[in-house]
């Protein structure tokens, strides 16, 4: 006869109510991974999409996620021609914040090196990639735009031709993909009024030396469009991103692109440890802590009940005794109950955070290697809270019965 | 009564118990002589602190005399204060209890709270249950042997706990005031259901009781004061 079972049976109630307590508080504690999962994985979300090899940032930065990169637009042209770079790509990737349809629209823009880069390698679940130069985007699901859904960024009216699924910045923001040059017009875009003041402003320069003064074609020049001006450079990009040919050494590679005075080379590994040693890593230990905590407070609260139960049941503890039951018989009560209660709790935890998760703002990331470590753990706190418990069933003594 | 080893169920001699020491020390029991036959029913009578529950214990192997040796199914098992046997083994095998409360444990209906202490002994639930429900028939309650003890009353949960002493044929009862929550009819039933049992399933045994109205369902009555057991039989009323 299984005692825990018979009496699970008889105070069912109280036992669901204490198995579904134990599950939010492990669904918080589950959770809790998750969203450390989630930090990191958005993190390096985009370094891992990407692929690339090497990424060419700004001299001396932590660019371009941990720190701000600029590096001139025409770095790619000279890092295709370093020998053993299969590929290079400008990255631009800026966040911002608008309004749609009365509502705060926070994404990160990110450029892709159109023709060459469509966007196919996005993990898309509806729509298509980019087909036009320009006013197309793919954008995240989690921003709440639909296919086809006309939005204004800058000064352009754009339309969403894709859905991605998880695709968030570093800080958690929905991502959205145009070509390289909407995101740049989007990222330097400038009031009418500011373009007009900035012309004045050249114009007034130029009309201070003897060049601007004595040929009218340049001060004209000067007043015009920056983009007709040929001593001003394309707007830069945050970073270049490298792939390096079959066979090449990354190294090797990254060491010839490193010489150069203006940009620092890092592998995508060593991007990955800048995201999450650095610029994550505080959020990360923070979470890390408090889910530390969790699974403590977890433990104490699942021994006092545990105790609680057994104090319940001390007299018929005791009345076991004196009839002669084996301390086993005891245990197994107690230790059974424990275990499935630990189990139970899991289960609803597991069941419940598939419902509630998915509503969090940021991404709750639960992986079966956490699934795993977490039932490891609620099978150790169910063993040592249980302990608490049959440690006072063994202090009982059968005298107590005829006291 | 006089009898052999083989149908004693229980002999002690010269048990003494003493509780703390010192200025605090008290002595519940002073060389108590007792002997019970197999099939024998006797009231263990006395006011408050006579010694009647210290005695129950110390022969129901609960708690060790000071001094003193009891032997019970033939073989010693207290010399010299001391258990000589595995206690709880001893227990589960040749003794069954009955309280002043049935003690019946809440979340085991009636034929599970028989069953169990037909388990805790090794028997398989199958052999258990069938005797479970033959005791509860012989007791008058196998109608209410899915009912848990809060659907019974009084009286039938204390039928429910004598099945349950009864479970392993044990050589000695022991009870505890069992008629003491129940009215005098129901406690004379309980006195004359514990008579019927020594007689036909040959067990000893022994009642500790303020119930002077049922004394004459016993063999024999023994009447206790500081700690010793008197000479004189006690009269029923």
């Amino acid at each position: 006869m299984n005692l825990a079972l018979k009496d699970i049976r008889h105070n069912f109630g109280r036992f669901a109510l204490t198995a579904i307590g134990i599950g939010m508080l492990l669904m918080l504690v589950m959770g809790m991974g998750g969203i450390y999962r989630g930090l990191v994985d958005d993190a390096t979300l985009l370094v891992n999409r990407i692929d690339a090899d090497l990424w060419v940032v700004q001299k001396n930065t932590r660019g371009p996620f941990a720190e701000v990169s600029r590096i001139p637009a025409n770095a790619e042209d000279r890092v295709r021609a370093v020998p053993g770079v299969a590929c290079s790509n400008d990255f631009v990737s800026h966040t911002i914040q608008r309004e749609q349809a009365g509502r705060a629209l926070r994404m990160t823009v990110q450029g892709l090196s159109w023709p060459q880069d469509k966007g196919a390698w996005l993990p898309l679940i509806a729509g298509r990639g980019l087909e036009q130069a320009h006013f197309e985007m793919i954008a995240d699901k989690s921003l709440g735009l639909p296919l086809g859904t006309r939005t204004v960024l800058g000064k352009d009216t754009y339309t969403v031709v894709g859905l991605t699924r998880n695709m968030a910045s570093t800080a958690g923001d929905s991502m959205v993909f145009v070509t390289l040059a909407d995101s740049q017009a989007i990222q330097y875009d400038q009031s009418g009024e500011a373009v007009r003041l900035e012309r004045e402003a050249r114009k007034a320069r130029a009309s201070d030396f003897d060049p601007g003064r004595t040929q009218p074609e340049i001060l004209n020049r000067a007043a015009g469009p920056s983009s007709g001006i040929p001593a001003l450079g394309p707007p830069p990009v945050s970073a270049v991103v490298v792939k390096v040919t079959p066979g090449a050494d990354p190294a090797q590679v990254a060491a010839a692109i490193a010489s150069w005075p203006d940009v620092s080379v890092y592998t995508a590994e060593a991007q990955r440890q800048l995201l999450v040693g650095g610029m994550v890593d505080k959020s990360r230990r923070q979470l890390g802590l408090f889910r530390g905590l969790l699974i403590i407070v977890s433990a104490i609260i699942m021994a006092l009940i545990l105790y609680t139960l057994t104090l319940d049941k001390i007299h018929d503890i005791a009345v076991l005794k004196l009839m002669g039951a084996r301390n086993l018989v005891v245990i197994n009560l107690i230790l059974q109950q424990a275990v499935l209660l630990g189990a139970i709790g899991y289960g609803i935890a597991h069941v419940a955070g598939q419902w509630v998760f998915p509503v969090f703002p940021r991404r709750v990331l639960i992986v079966n290697e956490d699934l795993w470590l977490l039932a490891g753990i609620v099978l150790g706190i169910s063993v040592l809270a249980s302990l608490l418990g049959i440690w006072r069933a063994m202090k009982v003594q059968p005298n107590e019965v005829i006291a | 009564m006089v009898g052999t080893p083989d149908t004693l169920a229980v002999e002690a001699f010269g048990l003494t118990k003493v509780y703390g020491s010192g200025n605090t020390e008290v002595q519940a029991l002073r060389g108590v002589d007792l002997s019970l036959s197999r099939g024998e029913v006797i009231a263990l009578l006395g006011p408050s602190g006579a010694g009647k529950s210290t005695l129950l214990t110390i022969i129901g192997l609960v708690n060790p005399p000071t001094s003193g040796r009891i032997t019970m199914a033939g073989r010693p098992v207290v010399e010299d204060g001391r258990f000589t046997v595995d206690v709880r083994s001893f227990r589960r095998r040749h003794m069954g209890f009955v309280f002043q409360k049935a003690n019946l444990i809440p979340f085991l209906t009636a034929v599970e709270n028989v069953r169990i202490a037909m388990e805790i002994n090794d028997q398989s639930p199958r052999a258990s249950r069938r005797r479970a429900m033959e005791l509860l028939y012989y007791l008058g309650v196998a109608d209410r042997a899915d009912h848990y003890p809060n659907m019974l009353s009084g009286g039938q949960q204390q039928r429910v706990a004598v099945a349950r002493a009864l479970a392993n044929q044990p050589d000695l009862i022991l009870a505890d005031e069992p008629t003491a929550a129940l009215d005098s009819i129901r406690g004379r039933q309980v006195m004359e259901l514990f008579r019927k049992v020594a007689h036909e399933r040959q067990a000893g045994v022994v009642v500790v009781t303020h119930d002077h109205r049922s004394l004459d369902v016993f063999d024999r009555t023994l009447e206790m004061e500081d700690g010793m057991i008197l000479g004189k039989p006690v009269e029923a009323h």
